[in-house]
């Protein structure tokens, strides 16, 4: 909570296609504080993954270019005007959790020699020694539950189960000590049992190591029990951020409304009809309101006119045209 | 509540491979009421699925009987007569995958309307333009692709395929766990819809708990080719007796405070589901169950009814069976 740890400001990227440039991101504004833990929410293709690829700087370029916007990580600058200035010193800032560990992990290296590699070409990786490395390696098994790591250390990403897997994943990107985190729908491909076990182990470990959090899911139920803040994503822009027990008690903006909606809740009592249409053409998107093409409220500013945020509450701004005062 | 139309007697479907042979389904046991959802829930490699296609005749059962009202069907799809495959039908899951991407709409549905029905060809547009109105898609669809598709349409043009034959047993195999839930919602209600409409019985499959509060009327757990627990989907959420079940609703993730509290608070998710090569001796669920008595190592429990509608196989429900076992 208490510096900025990582700012991204105005962000917008697009993707070349042989139709033209497609407009995923436009206007990313998140905050993420020292050791706070943030969601990102949003259906497929609403441009949840781009965001984190760009901050974590594995977007490939091309097909993918930065149009406009600035990331700061911790005082540095590592896009500007557009202009992506990754270095080295800052990939080692961040790490990732992908949501498929079987494609995260190379079939035919050993888990192991691929966690130690990680932590080799960490920033503390340069002093250590080959017994050091791999003292670190199994140590960082024995955090994230896994059984006998001396095995797993030996092991390919095909002699383990998928939550195995993810947990490997997850040793690799705390190992290295970074300062930010980012999980990718780190539970998408898990069951909910094993999901369960992963998040709570995640969490355990981000609280002791009190690194800072992004976790990017299409699941409301999930951001809510493991967030303190939420940004609720549509089509490539923000729509609502809010600390997160306020977005879920008081949802403002339609589409978050329809969204919660639209979950089938344990407390039975049917569910909604959903949101009718799809996800806006990235090549032509709508000039106001991405979501207007879909809104039941919508209303002829919303097609004209891009929403500005608005502040309902103290800490929950939602772009729409609805809460627009006069 | 309606007779009983499918009724499931010790099902058993074994697959052999190199390394052994995986016992997706052992001994399941189930039976579905006319006009009623069955949900059947369970983890990956369950072999829910496996059911599913022993049920619509993909799979032939190696074991056990299937009778779907008064004929016995536990025979493969080749040998079911015509008039019994057009009453059962699936849904698949990936509706990507189960649509033929180089056929139009009207190709895919115009199959089983050729196929079943004695209607001369050229009427074909007509059934096909009525079937996309009963799953609520527009007549002009049927001269697109798949690939022209929303995932959620796909899904809809996948379920009027399966429609077309006027089955009256539907099974759906997690038809939305590739869609967003927005999309998702619309499809559960029209296939609610649909299901009054045309009084369909559906065998529901998922791994979404949530879900199978909202639509099925029962519920039946699934671990390692065994069911756990049948119920009614009321009995089901209030008071769960299987510890897998109970390990399950634990770790939904939810979106309320109300729905929070209808979570078991005593039990926490351990453990992965085995592999369905190496079941554990005794109760396959031992290795992840926090009551687990000594019992539970040696000896597999048998289905317990309750009261009418809800059985439980688990050693904690079955003093008896916990006292003579520990004589042996």
């Amino acid at each position: 909570m208490t510096r900025e740890l990582l700012q991204v400001h105005n962000l917008r990227v697009g993707y070349k296609v042989f139709d033209g440039m497609l407009q995923v991101l436009d206007g990313i504004d998140i905050t993420l504080c020292g050791s706070e833990r943030i969601g990102l929410v949003g259906e497929t293709g609403c441009g949840k993954t781009t965001t984190a690829k760009t901050v974590a700087g594995v977007l490939s370029i091309p097909p993918a270019s930065i149009l406009a916007g600035d990331v700061y990580c911790g005082g540095s600058l590592l896009v500007k005007g557009g202009f992506s200035r990754f270095k080295r010193d800052f990939a080692r800032r961040v790490s990732m959790i992908y949501q498929d560990p079987t494609a995260a992990l190379n079939p035919v290296f050993t888990v192991g020699a691929q966690l130690m590699d990680a932590i080799k070409h960490s920033t503390f990786g340069g002093q250590l020694s080959a017994g050091a490395i791999r003292q670190r390696a199994l140590k960082a098994f024995e955090d994230v539950a896994l059984p006998d790591p001396e095995r797993i250390l030996k092991s390919y990403p095909v002699q383990l189960s998928g939550g195995m897997r993810q947990r490997v994943c997850i040793a690799m990107a705390l190992a290295v000590d970074s300062e930010i985190l980012i999980a990718d729908e780190p539970t998408t491909s898990l069951d909910v049992t094993i999901q369960d076990q992963v998040l709570r182990l995640l969490g355990q470990l981000v609280e002791d190591r009190e690194t800072a959090t992004i976790l990017i899911s299409h699941s409301l139920g999930l951001v809510r029990t493991w967030t303190e803040h939420v940004y609720v994503m549509y089509g490539g822009t923000l729509m609502e951020a809010a600390r997160t027990q306020s977005l879920f008690e008081n949802p403002k903006h339609p589409y978050t409304q329809g969204l919660i909606a639209a979950i089938p809740k344990l407390t039975g009592g049917g569910i909604s009809r959903g949101i009718p249409g799809r996800i806006p053409d990235y090549l032509n998107p709508p000039k106001g309101c991405r979501f207007s093409p879909r809104c039941p409220n919508a209303m002829p500013v919303c097609d004209s006119e891009r929403p500005a945020p608005i502040d309902v509450e103290p800490d929950h701004w939602v772009k729409c045209h609805l809460y627009q005062e006069g | 509540m309606g007779k009983e139309i499918l009724t499931v007697v010790d099902l058993k479907k074994h697959f052999g491979t190199p390394f052994g042979t995986v016992r997706a389904v052992d001994g399941v046991s189930l039976s579905v009421r006319e006009g009623e959802t069955l949900g059947l829930v369970g983890e990956s490699g369950s072999g829910k699925s496996t059911v599913a296609y022993v049920i619509s005749g993909i799979y032939r059962p190696t074991e056990g009987s299937i009778r779907y009202r008064e004929h016995e069907i536990t025979k493969a799809t080749k040998k079911r007569s015509r008039s019994l495959k057009k009453e059962i039908q699936i849904v698949f899951q990936d509706p990507g995958s189960s649509l033929n991407p180089r056929r139009s709409i009207k190709q895919i549905l115009g199959g089983p309307i050729r196929v079943y029905s004695d209607r001369k060809t050229t009427q074909w547009s007509n059934v096909v333009a009525a079937l996309l109105e009963t799953v609520g898609l527009p007549i002009e669809y049927m001269h697109k692709y798949p690939r022209e598709l929303g995932g959620g349409e796909k899904q809809m043009v996948a379920v009027a395929r399966a429609l077309a034959t006027n089955p009256s047993f539907v099974v759906l195999d997690e038809p939305t766990s590739a869609l967003d839930v927005s999309v998702q919602a619309n499809v559960i209600t029209s296939l609610m819809e649909l299901q009054n409409e045309f009084e369909l019985t559906y065998l529901f499959i998922t791994h979404d708990l949530s879900l199978m509060r909202n639509m099925a009327t029962s519920v039946a757990i699934m671990y390692l080719g065994k069911l756990c627990e049948v119920a009614t989907t009321e009995d089901f959420f209030q008071s769960p007796l299987h510890p897998y079940t109970r390990m399950l609703l634990s770790s939904i993730p939810t979106v309320s405070d109300e729905e929070e509290a209808l979570k078991p608070k005593t039990i926490q998710s351990s453990g992965e589901i085995p592999s369905p090569i190496n079941i554990p001796p005794g109760c396959s669920f031992h290795l992840r169950c926090p009551e687990k008595e000594g019992i539970c190592t040696r000896v597999d429990p048998i289905m317990i009814d309750m009261d009418e509608t809800r059985s439980v196989r688990c050693h904690l429900y079955t003093e008896s069976s916990r006292g003579s076992a520990e004589r042996e």
